[in-house]
Order: structure tokens, then sequence, then C-alpha cells
């Protein structure tokens, strides 16, 4: 079966709607080369603001989990305040510097609910609001103050329920102006109402932004999944993009929706009346299910929403009344831990769970599939035998990051910008 | 005394061992199985799974009772066997030699 093909625009690609981006074959060496990685540390990920989680996962005063930040080599408690407030600290006790909050292995990440945070040292307390609440044996040290030694804040923002935290203590801008279009375009979608979480990750032995670049892109997927998807292995212009907007640093693109995968499912997506695409049986969501930022183009088969937010973060919103995220937490230069959080509304019974379930192995087994690639992409790329690599027009998201992440290494980021 | 209810023993020898609570353990015993063991899992479930399933509909999800989950959990295991069986034809995904996922959350039941 054939689809239509989508209409590019009238300048003949999607990418030369953006003259800043070139069309040039584009510098791999950013995604190995070790001064590079640095450079991207403090440049990027000490500058920008970056998603750590869902307001679900703080429901009470006291609720808290930890995210471990290596690439600035910090560990992060976001935490629920009394006053309800969301706020973000560096992990690390005032007193003699311990890791504050964690259990068993200090590496781990970790969550829970509580009044105070107690370090395992010595005791010191501390308030959820990150203010110090007791040094013990206060007496033995000199002209103690306390409110010296309260946590080091972090800054800490929400859109639409997504927590983001920015190390730079005086962020450039705000959360809703680093997110512009792209934030306010998917304003009041019910991201709050799908509340089941299935989430896994992976250690990858690859720079972070070769894996964001395997999932900015369709291209690849009648290729490497032409067995999960005989259909779309047999007219390969069915995986491509149909509508791309490049929003600054941040871009969306929409795909079509595989025409027949009901017709032809599988016996396992028969019983779990879930396929590809997702349950088939579409929740009942409230808020705004059709926001602007949503299917670009209105195409009547659009099933797939890829929202890339710089620099390692992207929400993919599905037809089917579903979402999840990526997210590539770099480690070094060579790896980074690859994270996947699928997010449903609760199921009512035992059918709508079990489906679930079903689009979520769907998803882990395309994944790995991707995740492995990466290794054998990456170790090649370290030759540096091809550093010049070409990009067609459906890696145009790819060519964009690139860009967006040299712009930043090199200074020129929004808020810098501004404020000349 | 098995853990499935009583209409449901005669595939409790076969699926009981695929009852398990997390997707990493289930993922570890798949990876751990041969072609043969996951097509007699599957071959042995599958044409009683909708049954499985109904049987288990008729329980509210908040109040599973054990025998519940262990059923439910055994259909997660079919789902991710099915994969093995229906389209790889192999244990692994193919290709997937290095990588391996590790839920870090997921629903109780």
């Amino acid at each position: 079966m054939k689809v239509e093909r989508p209409k590019k625009p009238d300048i003949g690609s999607w990418t030369e709607q953006y003259p800043h981006l070139g069309t040039a074959d584009v510098d791999y060496t950013d995604s190995v080369c070790p001064e590079f990685y640095e450079r991207e540390r403090d440049a990027i990920f000490r500058k920008a603001w970056i998603h750590v989680g869902r307001v679900e996962e703080l429901p009470r005063v006291g609720s808290y989990f930890t995210k471990e930040y290596k690439v600035c080599d910090t560990s992060i408690i976001v935490a629920r305040g009394q006053d309800k407030k969301i706020r973000a600290f560096h992990n690390i006790c005032s007193h003699r510097g311990n890791k504050l909050v964690w259990e068993e292995f200090p590496n781990d990440e970790t969550r829970g609910t509580t009044r105070v945070f107690q370090c395992k040292y010595h005791s010191w307390q501390y308030n959820l609001d990150g203010t110090l609440k007791q040094a013990t044996r206060e007496e033995e040290f000199f002209n103690f103050d306390r409110c010296r030694y309260g946590l080091a804040e972090i800054s800490c923002d929400v859109w639409e329920g997504f927590i983001f935290i920015n190390l730079d203590p005086t962020p450039e801008q705000t959360l809703k102006e680093f997110l512009g279009e792209m934030g306010e375009g998917l304003i009041d979608y019910p991201f709050h109402e799908m509340t089941q979480a299935y989430c896994f990750r992976a250690h990858i032995k690859s720079n972070w932004k070769v894996f964001a670049d395997s999932f900015a892109e369709a291209y690849h997927t009648p290729y490497m999944h032409g067995k999960m998807s005989p259909e779309m292995a047999e007219d390969m212009v069915m995986a491509d993009g149909i509508a791309f907007k490049m929003m600054g640093m941040h871009n969306t693109t929409s795909f079509r929706h595989v025409p027949s995968d009901i017709e032809q499912a599988t016996p396992i997506e028969q019983l779990t009346q879930c396929g590809l695409y997702g349950p088939w049986k579409k929740p009942d969501l409230g808020g705004n299910l059709t926001p602007p930022g949503q299917n670009l183009s209105n195409h009547p088969d659009w099933g797939i929403d890829s929202h890339q937010i710089f620099p390692n973060f992207a929400i993919i919103i599905w037809e089917r009344g579903w979402y999840h995220t990526w997210q590539f937490w770099p480690l070094n230069v060579d790896e980074h831990i690859f994270e996947c959080r699928q997010y449903f509304v609760p199921p009512k019974n035992a059918s709508e769970r079990l489906a679930q379930e079903m689009a979520t192995i769907t998803t882990r087994e395309y994944a790995a599939q991707d995740a492995n690639t990466l290794e054998a992409t990456h170790s090649m790329l370290k030759a540096r035998i091809k550093t010049h690599l070409p990009l067609c027009d459906q890696e145009l998201a790819l060519r964009n990051l690139h860009y967006h992440v040299n712009e930043w290494v090199n200074g020129r980021r929004p808020g810098a910008v501004a404020a000349e | 005394m098995g853990i499935f209810p009583e209409q449901f023993a005669d595939i409790e020898a076969v699926g009981a061992p695929w009852a398990l609570a997390s997707y990493n353990d289930r993922q570890a015993k798949r990876h751990a199985s041969t072609m043969a063991e996951l097509e007699t899992f599957y071959e042995t479930v599958f044409p009683r799974s909708q049954e499985v399933l109904a049987y288990c509909n008729s329980f509210d999800i908040d109040d599973w009772p054990d025998e519940v989950k262990a059923l439910m959990n055994m259909l997660y295991s079919l789902v991710l066997v099915s994969f093995a069986v229906e389209v790889w034809k192999q244990p692994r995904v193919p290709d997937t030699g290095a990588a391996s996922f590790e839920a870090f959350d997921e629903p109780a039941v």
C-alpha cells in the first residue's frame, strides 16, 4: 500500500525554510571530541533549563526525589515544601559536603516523603525549603549562624506539570521565555490526566546527541524496524514527517498514523487491543486535545508528534491519547543514560492495563534496536574517518540540534544575545 | 494449592513460573529461555488468554486478589514473549547484544 506524498514547502524542502541551518554536511566531531564535551557541560548544561520530572511525582507536602546530574558533577533534590511549592537543591550537606539524600548506594536515585532532610554523617537537619533546621551540637561551632548554612538552592520552575531546573543561579531567561513558541503551542494539553507511568532506562555507550539524533528522525524506521512494521517497509515514505517546524533550538515534527495497523494486527495485538500506535481504545481526556503546536499541518491521518525540547528532552504525543518522553543524560563524551517514561490515563480494568503493557513493551522492543545501533555508530564516529555527514530533509531536526548545540557552546544562546 | 484459580489449573505448570511481578524479572526470564521454552509458554497460555483476561476483568482493578495479580503478571509475560515468538523468531530482539533496559518505575500491579 502506498500513501500520499507529504506536500513539501514551496521552497522545495523543509530544510531550506531555515537558511541559517544550511544544507551542507554536518560536522559530527561535536559528538566525539572530549574538549567539545567539556564546553557543552558549562555552556549548555549549566545554562539551559533541564527537565527533571513531573509534578505527579511530588503529590504531597514533603514528597521528594533525587536526580543524578553527572554532566555537572552534582545530584539534585527536588521537593514539595510546606507551602506546596516545588524547589530544587544541590544534594549536599553544608557541614562536611556529604551527599544529603541517598539510600544504600550513594549514586542511586531515590524518592520518598519526609518532614526534614537529615544527613547520615552528623545528623544535620534541613527543612523542606532548604533552610537549616538544626545543626547537632551547635555550641561546639564558632560564631555559628544557622542562616548561612542552608542548602544551595537551584532555580526551578514548572511548565504544564513538567518540572525544570536551571543550574545558573540567575537564569538569563525564564522557563517560559526559554520554551517560547514550543511551550505556548502545547498549553492545556491534558498531561496531568495521564498519570500511569511506565519508565525504563539504559546505559548507552554513545554520545548523548547520537541517541537524540536517532529518535529525531523516522527515516530509519522502515529499515531498522521493518519487521515490526511491514507496511512501512513496503512504502518508505509512510514513515516520513508530514510537517516540520523549527522553533529556535526546539522543534516539532508531525508523523502520520500507519493506515491499517488494526486490520493487520498480530495475534498479541488482537488480544491486547493495542498496536504500534498505542491502545486502540482512546481514553476520555479533557483539556485541549488539539493545541496549536500539535499536528502542525492538520493532517487527517496524523498519528504522532515529536516535540524536541533543547537540549536533551523530547515529548512524544500520540493521537491515541498517551504520551512518552525521551531524555538523554550525559555521563561523559562517550556515554549517557537514556531514560524513557510512558504515561497513560490510569486503566479502569484488566483489559486497559494489558493494552498499556503492550504499548510499553512495543516501545521497548523498538528502542532496543535503536539503542544497540548507537554503540556501533558512536564507536566508528570516534575513528574520525568520516567527520562531516550528509543529513537529508527528513533529518532536519538533527541538523537543528547540532546547529544550536554549537551556537550555545560558542556563547550564542538566546539569553546571552538578549542581554547584549 | 496453586497460585491460579481452579479453572486455570491446567495452564499453571507452564504459566505460573512466568507470573513475575516486574518487567526486569520477566525480561531476564525471557533472555534465559530457549526458543523451545518460549514457544511452549506461548502455545500453552495464548489459547486461554482471552478467558484469563475476561476473568481478570471481573475484578475491581483497585482490589485485585493475589490470584488475579498472578494471572495478569503471566499475561504481561505473554506480551513480552509474543515478540520473540511472533516477530523476532528468537529470544532477544535482533542486533541488541549490548543493549539492556531496566524498568525503574512501573505500576504496582
